[in-house]
């Protein structure tokens, strides 16, 4: 397995700039996912490293071998890919064994030891080996589709959404079992998502592609935590964004005095919390910011709940663990723990309020 | 190539119009007010407006009944009721006649044509209700509709697509008819152009009314395409698509069991029983062995020919539809389906004309005839070779490529496989085409040549039906196994 360097990729289709100089490294043995709305040119991005589609400009390494620079191309199949589409895509007129064996040379397709090894890594038994792909469901077509990616131990294994024509319920457990897969192959692998969840939590490495470029590339913890913007803060979580004056190592809102890291900017500006950072208290004891409950979304193991600040503050919101409920319209007092994230001020001051990920 | 394909396509259409342009409007005018004319346009009307109405009627229950009722053995009526596809309408109209003189004249023509024909509205629409999404029904009835507002409002609008093709399929093989119609003596367009060309060789005459008659014919189309209107009948929405429950006929059971048999008995049972009965009993039954094989074998062999051939003309036409959509591809996509609103006849006047004019060493060849058959039966191709390679989507080559696969090796592995059962339809269809044409081949054989449907008509329009009946019933053996084919790929086309 070797890693991935993308460098200074550009990509237009007929007028509209789809790519904007892209760069990425993906070390070896590791996962990165590219997260971005649709439309933002994460697909392109992947088919350009499969080699389906050529770059404008720029230079796409595996290892230190240049697959496309300097206007040179190696073709797809000469690669060393493994390409997972979305809804797999197995080939219909093959049973799930020639389906993983395809890539594979002639000699070794009538190995059954490597169909069983295969369908074991991907956590599927060996009994569907002679199913058809119609025969299936979609987890385990997406599995098959892995395997057969892994088959031919590739340089590089691409996913494209492969979870997205799940069901809510199999998407999590195909998730851990594709990365798992993956990990035991010890594979390179780049994951496109429009999922922050998928993203966050199947990946090592997350890239947020916004319009044709990286707006940030980090561990996912650090782009969760600490976004580099508004824009990747909201795209990524739930948000509570406030206008504030910071001082020194506090940040003065509606909330109160809230820590910030030393270093941010002095003055005007706006911070960002969030939900799970706010915490909910029935008596005053607390110290908290007095607040009415106004709306609650109860999800069962947690739950969303929206309060005005007193006595007409703005409305922020704050999610809890699903046993400590509020009543509606009850008046709550609202702490804040951790630390807030400083971004410059809106040229309107905006108070912006998300209880979970919204797309763009 | 597509280009060419293209091109050849649409010679018939140009020979027509140019052919118009230039006889000059007096004398167009000369030739069509004529009552013979306006007896000929009431004629033709009358009755593809009465078999389209039928047709629709008949082919509709049949699908329903098969498709959404508890009716026993349905797969057996499936085939049942695309059977009388194998029985080509001249040869049904030879079972009656043969019987009884009474079905000469407009009712037994209406009769007998819907007998022949219903199946083209009843295949499509079967294929539909079985692609139905029942959740649109369950809405209806959960919005307080009954059974009978439901199949109005909900089923019926959304057959329309099927109906609508399959009717105007029935309209433009009505105009097209030549041997039902000639042999019930009910004169049409078609006819009235073969007895023009064949008692006088008289062109401009016989080009003239071919002019009408491909008016006609778009008539139909443009009907058809306004009627469509631009409205959407896909499913929304993923999920899986569940089967709809089907409906308890209950006492209906046997009334429906024994209209069903009845109409079967009627489209199938009449033609086959008389092609027995002339067969056993026949004064004039002769076995001519030679005969026999040879108008066989040059039956056989032309289907052949023409079935390889046309499938082949209609890859690179289907492979830039599908592949590369553009403006372009989409223009000679259409261009070749233009043949299928074009007459058999008005084809073969076109070539004969043509050939004559420009390339002379062609007329009267095998080649010249098959290149009839390419370009009529090239809609046909392109259907079947069109869905084919839908079914190899991009994709699929893409994931090929990244596994290490070469262009060629992909071709072998992948396209191939998955395109090679649509291409084996598309043959059978035309095959099957072919082997029951008659009227291009009265015109355009090269002299010495007879097939089975020549021998067939030469024998029974000069009442020698016990002569007729071997070759009628060897061309209805023949096309039977294309004809199951089709039926099962009816079913199967739509998505499990």
């Amino acid at each position: 397995m070797t890693s991935l360097s993308i460098r200074g990729v550009t990509k237009r289709f007929t007028a509209t700039p789809v790519l904007a100089g892209v760069d990425l490294e993906v070390p070896a043995k590791s996962i990165t996912a590219i997260l971005g709305p649709s439309g933002c040119g994460k697909t392109t991005l992947l088919r350009i490293i499969a080699g389906f589609t050529d770059p404008d400009t720029g230079t796409v390494l595996f290892g230190d071998r240049p697959v496309f620079g300097a206007g040179a191309s190696v073709p797809a199949q000469q690669r060393r890919v493994g390409y997972v589409p979305q809804e797999g895509a197995l080939f219909p007129h093959l049973d799930v064994a020639a389906n993983v064996t395809f890539g594979l040379p002639r000699a070794e397709r009538r190995d059954s030891g490597r169909v069983a090894e295969l369908l074991s890594l991907v956590g599927l038994h060996e009994d569907l080996r002679r199913r058809f792909p119609h025969e299936l469901s979609g987890g385990q077509q997406q599995r098959v589709a892995l395997a057969r990616a892994l088959a031919p131990r590739p340089a590089v294994v691409l996913l494209d959404e492969p979870f997205s024509s799940l069901d809510a319920g199999l998407r999590e457990g195909t998730g851990r079992a594709v990365t798992q897969a993956l990990r035991t192959a010890g594979a390179t692998a780049v994951l496109v998502t429009h999922d922050q969840g998928e993203a966050l939590s199947l990946s090592d490495q997350v890239a947020v592609m916004r319009q044709g470029r990286l707006v940030q590339v980090a561990a996912p913890a650090d782009v969760y935590g600490a976004p580099v913007d508004v824009g990747v803060a909201t795209f990524v979580g739930g948000a509570v964004l406030l206008p504030a004056r910071v001082d020194g190592d506090l940040a003065f809102c509606a909330l109160g005095a809230l820590p910030v890291s030393p270093g941010d900017a002095h003055g005007d500006a706006q911070i960002l919390v969030r939900p799970e950072q706010l915490h909910l208290h029935s008596d005053s004891q607390s110290g908290g910011v007095p607040t009415r409950v106004v709306d609650v979304s109860y999800y069962g193991h947690d739950a969303a709940v929206r309060v005005d600040l007193l006595p007409s503050g703005p409305q922020v919101v704050a999610r809890i663990i699903g046993a400590e409920v509020p009543a509606l319209g009850s008046v709550v007092w609202v702490t804040t723990r951790g630390s807030a994230a400083v971004y410059d001020a809106a040229t309107t001051p905006t108070v912006l309020v998300s209880e979970g990920p919204e797309l763009s | 190539m597509s280009v060419l394909v293209a091109l050849l396509a649409i010679i018939p259409l140009v020979f027509v119009i140019v052919y118009t342009i230039a006889i000059g409007p007096q004398e167009a005018w000369h030739l069509l007010v004529r009552p013979r004319i306006g007896e000929l346009l009431g004629n033709t009307v009358r009755l593809v407006v009465g078999c389209v109405l039928l047709t629709a009627v008949i082919g509709t229950a049949c699908a329903w009944v098969v498709e959404r009722s508890d009716l026993p053995g349905r797969r057996l009526w499936h085939v049942l009721l695309a059977a009388p596809l194998a029985v080509p309408a001249f040869v049904n109209s030879f079972g009656w006649v043969s019987l009884t003189a009474r079905v000469e004249g407009f009712s037994g023509a209406l009769l007998i044509v819907t007998l022949s024909y219903f199946p083209l509205v009843y295949l499509p629409v079967a294929a539909t209700l079985r692609g139905l999404d029942p959740a649109l029904e369950e809405t209806a009835y959960a919005l307080g509709h009954g059974h009978w507002r439901t199949f109005g409002r909900v089923i019926l609008p959304q057959l329309r697509p099927g109906l609508l093709g399959g009717g105007l399929l029935v309209g433009l093989h009505l105009l097209a008819e030549f041997g039902a119609l000639q042999m019930l003596r009910f004169p049409t367009f078609t006819t009235a152009i073969y007895d023009q060309y064949r008692s006088s060789f008289n062109g401009p005459a016989a080009n003239m009314i071919a002019s009408v008659l491909v008016l006609c014919c778009l008539v139909l189309l443009l009907g058809e395409l306004r009627l469509r209107g631009h409205q959407r009948y896909s499913r929304i929405g993923g999920g899986a698509p569940r089967r709809s429950p089907r409906r308890r006929l209950g006492r209906l059971t046997v009334p429906t069991l024994l209209a069903m048999l009845a109409l079967v008995v009627l489209a199938v049972g009449v033609p086959i029983g008389s092609l027995v009965h002339w067969l056993l009993v026949g004064t004039s039954t002769a076995f001519p062995i030679a005969d026999l094989l040879s108008a066989t074998a040059t039956s056989l062999s032309l289907g052949v020919a023409a079935a390889v051939m046309t499938t082949v003309l209609a890859l690179p036409v289907a492979w830039l539809a599908v592949r590369h959509r553009g403006p372009v591809s989409t223009l000679l996509e259409r261009s070749t389906y233009f043949p299928n609103a074009l007459p058999g006849i008005v084809v073969a006047l076109a070539l004969v004309t043509v050939s004559i004019r420009f390339v002379r060493p062609i007329y009267q060849t095998t080649a010249l005839l098959l290149l009839a058959y390419g370009i009529m039966f090239l809609p046909r191709a392109m259907v079947s070779v069109r869905a084919a390679l839908a079914q190899a989507p991009p994709l699929l080559d893409d994931v090929a490529h990244s596994l290490g696969t070469g262009t060629v090796s992909t071709m072998g592995r992948v396209t191939v496989p998955l395109i090679a059962p649509g291409l084996g339809a598309g043959a059978a269809l035309v095959f099957l085409a072919v082997v029951t044409e008659l009227t291009a081949t009265l015109l355009l054989a090269p002299i010495g040549t007879s097939t089975l449907a020549t021998e067939f008509w030469a024998n029974s329009y000069s009442v020698a039906y016990g002569a007729a009946a071997p070759y009628g019933a060897l061309m209805v053996l023949i096309s039977m196994p294309a004809t199951y084919l089709l039926s099962r790929e009816a079913r199967r086309s739509v998505p499990a």
